[in-house]
């Protein structure tokens, strides 16, 4: 009920922030893009409006998730409305957990919309509703939330500045560590091969979240695939999640 | 009577600067306040009042003490559904309107939502703020600001309050009316916790004080015994008598139009400067005897300290 009352209210802040409303701007101008761009490349249009429309949700989702996010418990403690929260009957991690979930809820609500444009500009390329969509946009919000952890987890220590830095190299670090995965099969088995392993495991891999290519080329989608990549998700937000906790909860609001 | 507050060997030090020195705040408080009580906490500024009252409601952990409130461990969480706080200088969600945001505050305790409504309505009349219900608090002045703040402080129908710096940056009305709502609180058997440098309104509703001075209590106690009785002076407005017939009778001389100021200490100077008068057919417009005040021994203490 607290963690609710929370989110609804961090919601409530969220979704007025204008930051949101430029990126949402700037994706549908992005969508737009996508059919331009499409005219001028030689190859089937819809699989390069698919592409181009998936790529932009993911990216201005993590934009979103990244600047809004960032700054939800920084802003807490700077303009003190932190202080007579945590003097009421609630724990600190049912504060973090709330501004999490408010976040969340903000984040599906733009998703939703951000969706809802893409799809109508597709449909008017297929005259029909491109379901497997939804699956990619399934896990672009797993992705979404593990981001929006990393930047509350951040913004429990830093300023919103460096956490977004933070972050985003976080987001990007994570879209490239797949690399590290091609790069264990090619290197003989060794010290070298052991430390990529080890770093391929510390590392967030967020191509777990991308299938586009299957979605594109109208690739089957193994429910494993799925399964793993959603469990992914949860695990690492809820250990990211648990670290923020243990930061938040010995901090002192001076 | 039983404590409401007990604090013992309070010890708080932050890190500063580039080389993370360590800067002692609180150095060993101890505190007793009473249930039913105001108690008055004075400082200077940057004396460790705030930094007193964070610790009390967790925001801040102390390196070394024990605090107990209303008989329990300060932290837990039955301990805070009891208490209410107005932070210094308060800051809310600017985009909630007055009513919403106790609406917000009233979900993180257990009120019955039947019982919620007429207690937001209650609490908007109580700060006279009703009018402003549907107002966003961006659009509230200061003192509104600071009346909402003591609004949510008193949702929950706290057994303790803690309320710091709560008459700063208020007009004289607004003073009046957050002073009329700490002492009804005070009948109403709740225990006030005050941290405040204005000492005037500090005098005038509190039971009992404590000085702190850079960390450390250098006095507490009940007003009374605090303050001494004794008439330092006493200041006297007169006409209807020649400047030069009292130069001699007091310490301090100075006139405007007919009437003439005058400071005495001495008592039978006193007697004379009203036979005087008596005598000339003049006339007395006032005369205050001066006792010390809590400002006289706050100034004689910090510069002591």
């Amino acid at each position: 009920m607290k963690i609710k009352a929370i989110a609804l209210n961090t919601f409530r802040e969220a979704i007025r922030d204008r930051i949101l409303y430029v990126i949402l701007f700037f994706a549908a101008v992005c969508f737009l893009f996508s059919r331009v761009l499409a005219l001028l490349t030689v190859g089937d249009q819809v699989k390069i409006i698919t592409d181009v429309g998936l790529a932009a949700l993911s990216f201005f989702g993590a934009l979103m998730a990244i600047l809004v996010g960032t700054g939800l418990v920084y802003k807490e403690i700077d303009k003190k409305t932190l202080y007579t929260l945590l003097s009421k009957p609630i724990h600190r991690y049912q504060f973090l957990l709330g501004k999490y979930f408010g976040m969340i809820l903000t984040l599906f609500v733009m998703l939703f919309l951000m969706t809802v444009l893409f799809l109508i500009l597709l449909f008017f390329h297929t005259f029909k509703i491109e379901w497997q969509i939804f699956a990619a946009v399934f896990l672009i919000f797993c992705e979404l939330c593990l981001i929006t952890a990393v930047a509350i987890l951040f913004s429990c220590f830093s300023t919103p500045i460096l956490s977004s830095i933070y972050t985003l190299s976080f987001y990007m670090i994570g879209h490239l560590s797949w690399g590290l995965e091609t790069l264990i099969d090619k290197i003989n088995s060794g010290l070298g091969r052991a430390m990529a392993r080890v770093l391929y495991t510390l590392l967030p891999d967020l191509e777990n979240f991308n299938i586009k290519t299957e979605i594109v080329h109208h690739l089957p989608i193994p429910p494993e695939l799925f399964l793993f990549s959603f469990l992914y998700g949860f695990c690492y937000s809820v250990f990211i999640l648990f670290l923020a906790v243990l930061v938040f909860r010995r901090r002192d609001f001076i | 009577m039983a404590e409401a507050l007990k604090i013992t060997d309070l010890h708080k030090s932050f890190k500063t600067g580039f080389l993370l020195k360590k800067k002692k705040i609180l150095k060993g408080i101890h505190l007793e306040v009473e249930q039913g009580e105001i108690f008055g906490y004075l400082g200077p500024n940057g004396a460790g009042k705030t930094t007193t009252i964070k610790c009390l409601l967790g925001l801040i952990f102390p390196e070394k003490g024990e605090i107990s409130i209303l008989g329990q461990p300060y932290l837990s969480l039955s301990v805070k559904e009891r208490i209410g706080f107005l932070p210094e200088n308060p800051y809310f969600y600017d985009y909630l309107t007055a009513s919403e945001f106790l609406e917000f505050y009233s979900q993180l305790f257990f009120i019955k939502k039947d019982k919620k409504e007429d207690k937001i309505q209650s609490l908007l009349r109580l700060v006279r703020l009703e009018k402003s219900a549907h107002l966003q608090l961006r659009k509230f002045s200061r003192g509104m600001l600071q009346r909402i703040g003591l609004a949510q402080a008193l949702l929950n129908e706290p057994s303790i309050v803690f309320l710091d710096e709560p008459l700063g940056g208020l007009d004289p009305l607004g003073r009046k009316e957050i002073r009329d709502i700490i002492t009804r609180l005070r009948d109403e058997g709740k225990t006030v916790f005050l941290s405040s440098h204005i000492l005037q309104d500090i005098e005038m509703i509190c039971d009992r004080v404590a000085i702190i001075v850079n960390g450390e209590i250098i006095n507490s106690g009940r007003l009374k015994d605090l303050i001494s009785e004794k008439i330092h002076f006493t200041e006297v407005i007169l006409s209807g008598l020649k400047e030069d017939q009292l130069r001699d009778l007091s310490e301090s001389f100075a006139s405007s139009g007919d009437r003439i100021f005058l400071k005495i200490t001495d008592e039978s100077k006193l007697e004379e400067v009203l036979q005087l008068v008596h005598s000339q057919k003049g006339k007395i417009h006032s005369l205050i005897p001066r006792t010390e005040t809590l400002e006289d021994l706050f100034v004689e203490m910090v510069k002591t300290k």
